[in-house]
């Protein structure tokens, strides 16, 4: 159990500057993602955490205890932070059993026989192993491995756990099982979690928090529900979400009341209590601005709807995938997906009416690039009530 | 990742000196990296810098001749070796003939191996799996056994006692049997299996696709091999040009067994002799040119071809080989390659173990000729005026000297292949940081000196007590002897322990790190159990190479620390040929053995680390 806050970390490799600044509070029993594209710092803060990696400026606690104080060149070890390790390549000894591997850390604690048996054998049944304990690595699958990787982890009950792109070695079925057993995992531990990954998805169906990285600097901290549907800026509403936000340019104008903006897909009011009003807005001047718009968020008609705000557009493919069809669609010169549920049907140029729900849009600056209208999430769970 | 001026916040500075300082002192591999540095620099680099200076510090003779003090300094020797009366016989001619052996043995060598290499492993000729055996075995054999094959069989009168082809009827010419002709004949037959290895590693890791690809495209068998194949191992091949040239010119024990008896001298005899027995700081300077030369050679080499050498292995993901098909050659070509190594193989080893069988060379092989006697014989029944010594196995001296061998190849591969891990370990954990790069750096050292020239630089530094007594006089001690062996293959030992600590992740260690398992007991539970086979490997391969040492010791043996190489040598300079022969049939066993063992059961790979 534990809280963990990173201030003003900087890490440098030779000149490169590649941890810029990072500020980072993870509370107790959280189960923070790290996500990002590859190089934009996120493994190395994970290694800064764990105490593999010295950063040259800032500071860490771990539940109020200082580990980092780069200022006064102290640097806890790793082994007395609490808190335990699952890499990327598992890194489990080739030369130890599945139970060695396991009991390893254990025996250097010098725990009583009994109490490493016990604590092997409830870690290797926790991740359904048991019966490998007597196997060498090399005679898991890679799935089985993982779960070695894990349970070798979890065995010292350490209070943090940190994972390393954990699931990016194992195909695509098996992450998706796996995805499932780590969030059970943490559940039933409660142990603070920090996860590395470069995979939206895993970052938005298991995290509690995610925070962003990008360049490496943290670009946004947020629920995966929030980061989802409002992007703190351009590039991470690009990079969060498959398939991938649709950006309309318009203009727009802001009276002090209203935001007005003007696209190919439709005219937009927008009341000033939407408005992230702490972001530059300009005034009474036409600015550029660029829409947001979720691809499940357009809904697509055969026919005209009886009710709703709807415009023309030309079918240019339709991409069924069996529980979704992903629509491309042309609007003048303008072209914009949409995602329905369950199977449709288009015909490649046939005309469609397509509505959507200007509460579900976001707004941002072109200039700044960053979010100016935070969009409702929920529709439709409200909808449903 | 942008460049960003670094800014750095420095707390209470004695807070952070103290946690500097302790973090510093309480890493054990800090302190093991301290020692691997102070090793390197007390016994590579100090002792280079002791012949520089030895080779200016006159002693009686030369002082007297230069009307100088004795320890003064001065350029005497230089001067004699470059300039003076002497300096033609001494030098001048010595550098010719060492140039125009070592140029006519890679003429031949090189191309040689070439072509096996191209046939092992490009074409689909039978029986590859045993014709490379044997190629690198042959390799694994010291050239001073094959100098004494072919002393066995070309020897004519002037060795005392002639050799097999005499006693067929066929007085063999000096030119043939002995000096410039039948040095590059052996230095060739030696080192085109050094070719064989390195383009055979070569040309494995050429992806045939990219062979396929040009076949799609049109070109014919010889322009692909002319166009795309040649290309790409033309680094490899250029680089084995080199490093041939560069063995054969420093070798020493070729010229030792030919050339000298027909005044045949070259670079390293002349050094050999200025020290054992003339001027040692002219043997001195002799060394330091010959260091000179050998490393400027390998520096030339890997400027030039270091960058382009990555070709071979860029492509190396797809490992497809596909055989080229010799089609009606096949058969022909598969019988000149068994004879080549009949010729080449075995019957040098054959003559060698007839030669071991005679009453007296004399008789050749006459039934009566054939006798147990070198190996079994009783002083007492040495009636037969056969020799003087009772047959080895008997013989006090060849016991001792075996012993010596396999005391000395033990000990020294445990400590080289032992340093060469840490070495290793340093340089793999340290990639990229200035230590790792610092550590290479020296350990690399001692392979840019010829073996002879290395043992001159441990005899400049050993020969007098240094540090006012607190290290002795070592030369003439089987101490000195270990040593240089084991310094010698320090870059041998350190690339295999690399190798080894390469396939070890940091992620293991970072592991047991984390779980609380601190330096030594990462090494001693994860480390070095992993490392165990690569060590073995490493081990045997350095033990073969340390026991049939002859270049590396001819200087700092003597009676009392006889080794085989020496005790052989011993033989053939007193004419006793019979034993000599056995002699090397013990060496060539004991290293074929070992060879075994550690292809069989430890997996090595010649080609991966050892050329």
């Amino acid at each position: 159990m534990s809280k963990i806050v990173l201030e003003h970390i900087d890490k440098y490799y030779g000149d490169n500057h590649v941890l810029k600044d990072i500020n980072l509070t993870i509370e107790d029993g959280d189960f923070m993602t790290l996500l990002g594209p590859s190089g934009c710092g996120k493994t190395t803060t994970l290694r800064v955490i764990s105490g593999l990696e010295k950063p040259q400026n800032g500071t860490m606690t771990i539940d109020g205890k200082m580990m980092i104080d780069a200022a006064n060149a102290f640097y806890e070890e790793p082994s007395k932070r609490g808190l335990n390790l699952v890499f990327q390549s598992y890194a489990l000894w080739p030369h130890m059993t599945v139970y060695q591997n396991i009991a390893f850390g254990l025996k250097i604690k010098k725990l009583s026989k009994k109490e490493i048996d016990q604590r092997v054998m409830d870690s290797l049944k926790m991740l359904r192993i048991d019966q490998y304990k007597d196997r060498y690595p090399n005679e898991l699958s890679g799935g089985q491995q993982q779960r070695v990787a894990i349970a070798r982890a979890i065995a010292s009950s350490p209070k943090l756990l940190l994972l390393d792109e954990p699931l990016s070695n194992l195909d695509a079925r098996l992450r998706i099982d796996m995805r499932v057993e780590l969030k059970r995992l943490h559940k039933e531990t409660g142990t603070t979690i920090v996860y590395v990954t470069h995979d939206q998805v895993e970052a938005m169906t298991m995290s509690t928090k995610v925070a962003l990285f990008r360049a490496g600097e943290i670009a946004q901290v947020a629920t995966p529900l929030e980061i989802y549907t409002n992007p703190v800026d351009m590039e991470t509403a690009d990079f969060v979400g498959s398939p991938r936000i649709n950006m309309i340019e318009g203009k727009g104008v802001y009276d002090g009341t209203t935001l007005k903006v003007e696209s190919e897909l439709g005219n937009f009011e927008f009341e000033k209590d939407t408005l992230k009003l702490e972001e530059v807005i300009p005034e009474g001047k036409p600015f550029d601005v660029v829409l947001g718009i979720r691809p499940e968020v357009i809904q697509v008609y055969p026919k005209k709807p009886k009710e709703g705000d709807c415009f023309e557009a030309t079918v240019y493919a339709s991409q069924p995938a069996g529980s979704e069809t992903i629509i491309t669609l042309d609007k003048g010169d303008t072209q914009f997906l949409a995602l329905q549920v369950d199977l449709r049907s288009y015909e490649m140029n046939q005309k469609v009416w397509v509505g959507m729900d200007p509460k579900r849009l976001n707004v941002f600056n072109k200039e700044t690039q960053r979010l100016i209208r935070y969009a409702a999430a929920n529709i439709r769970e409200e909808a449903d009530e | 990742m942008s460049k960003t001026k670094k800014v750095i916040q420095k707390g209470n500075p004695w807070i952070r000196f103290k946690n500097q300082l302790k973090d510093v002192l309480c890493n054990p591999f800090n302190l093991i990296t301290l020692l691997a540095f102070i090793v390197l620099i007390a016994f590579v680099v100090v002792p280079l810098l002791s012949i520089a200076k030895e080779s200016f510090i006159l002693d009686a003779t030369a002082a007297r001749r230069a009307k100088a003090e004795e320890g003064s300094l001065g350029i005497y020797y230089w001067q004699y070796l470059m300039t003076g009366r002497m300096a033609k016989t001494m030098f001048w001619t010595p550098l010719v003939h060492s140039l125009t052996v070592s140029f006519f043995a890679c003429l031949f060598a090189v191309p040689l191996g070439a072509i096996l290499a191209w046939l092992m492993v490009r074409s689909d000729i039978p029986g590859k799996k045993i014709i490379s055996f044997l190629i690198v075995m042959a390799y694994m054999m010291p050239s001073w056994c094959k100098a004494q094959a072919w002393l066995s069989i070309f020897r004519n009168m002037v060795g005392g006692m002639p050799g097999i082809l005499y006693w067929m009827g066929w007085d063999v010419p000096d030119w043939v049997a002995y000096g410039p002709f039948a040095m590059v004949c052996v230095l060739a037959l030696h080192y085109y299996a050094f070719t064989y290895i390195m383009l055979a590693g070569s040309l494995g890791t050429i992806n045939s696709e990219l062979e396929e690809m040009a076949l799609i495209q049109g070109a014919s068998k010889k322009t692909i091999i002319m166009k795309i194949t040649m290309p790409l191992v033309m680094p490899a091949f250029l680089s084995a040009t080199v490093m041939t040239f560069s063995k054969a010119i420093g070798g020493y024990s070729v010229a030792s067994y030919l050339g000298t008896r027909v005044q045949y001298h070259t670079l390293s005899t002349r050094l050999h002799d200025q020290i054992a027995s003339g001027m040692p700081g002219v043997g001195y300077a002799i060394a330091i040119l010959m260091i000179l030369f050998s490393a400027g050679l390998i520096f030339v080499n890997n400027k030039l071809i270091g960058s382009r050498k990555s070709y071979s292995t860029i492509n190396g993901k797809g490992g497809r080989s596909v055989e080229l098909r010799l089609g009606k050659w096949r058969i022909p070509v598969f019988l000149l390659v068994c004879l080549f190594l009949l010729i080449a193989l075995v019957f040098p080893l054959l003559s060698l173990v007839i030669e071991s069988l005679q009453v007296t060379p004399l008789r050749g092989l006459e039934p009566s000729n054939f006798t147990l006697f070198n190996w079994i014989g009783k002083e007492e029944e040495s009636y037969a005026l056969i020799n003087w010594e009772p047959g080895i196995l008997r013989n006090s001296k060849f016991l001792s000297g075996l012993w010596n061998t396999v005391k000395l190849g033990v000990l020294g591969a445990v400590i080289s292949s032992f340093m060469g891990l840490i070495f290793g370990y340093i340089s793999v954990r340290g990639r990229g940081k200035w230590y790792g790069h610092m550590i290479d750096q020296l350990v690399f050292i001692p392979y840019l000196i010829p073996a002879v020239a290395f043992s001159a630089v441990y005899v400049a530094m050993f020969i007098t007590p240094k540090l006012g007594g607190l290290i002795p006089a070592l030369y003439g001690t089987f101490a000195l002897i270990l040593l240089i062996s084991v310094v010698k293959y320090f870059p041998y030992a350190s690339k295999s322990g690399s190798a080894t600590m390469m396939q070890i992740s940091a992620e293991l260690e970072e592991a047991a790190s984390i779980n609380g398992a601190g330096f030594f007991r990462r090494l001693g539970k994860i480390v070095i159990p992993l490392a165990k086979n690569g060590f073995m490997s490493g081990f045997l391969l350095t033990f073969i190479s340390i026991a049939k040492e002859f270049d590396l010791i001819s200087l700092v043996s003597n009676e009392r620390n006889l080794t085989l190489s020496y005790l052989t040598f011993t033989y053939t300079s007193l004419n006793c040929y019979q034993l000599a022969a056995c002699s090397s049939v013990v060496m060539i066993v004991l290293i074929s053995v070992m060879y075994l063992l550690a292809k069989k059961v430890f997996n090595a790979d010649i080609s991966k680390s050892w050329s």
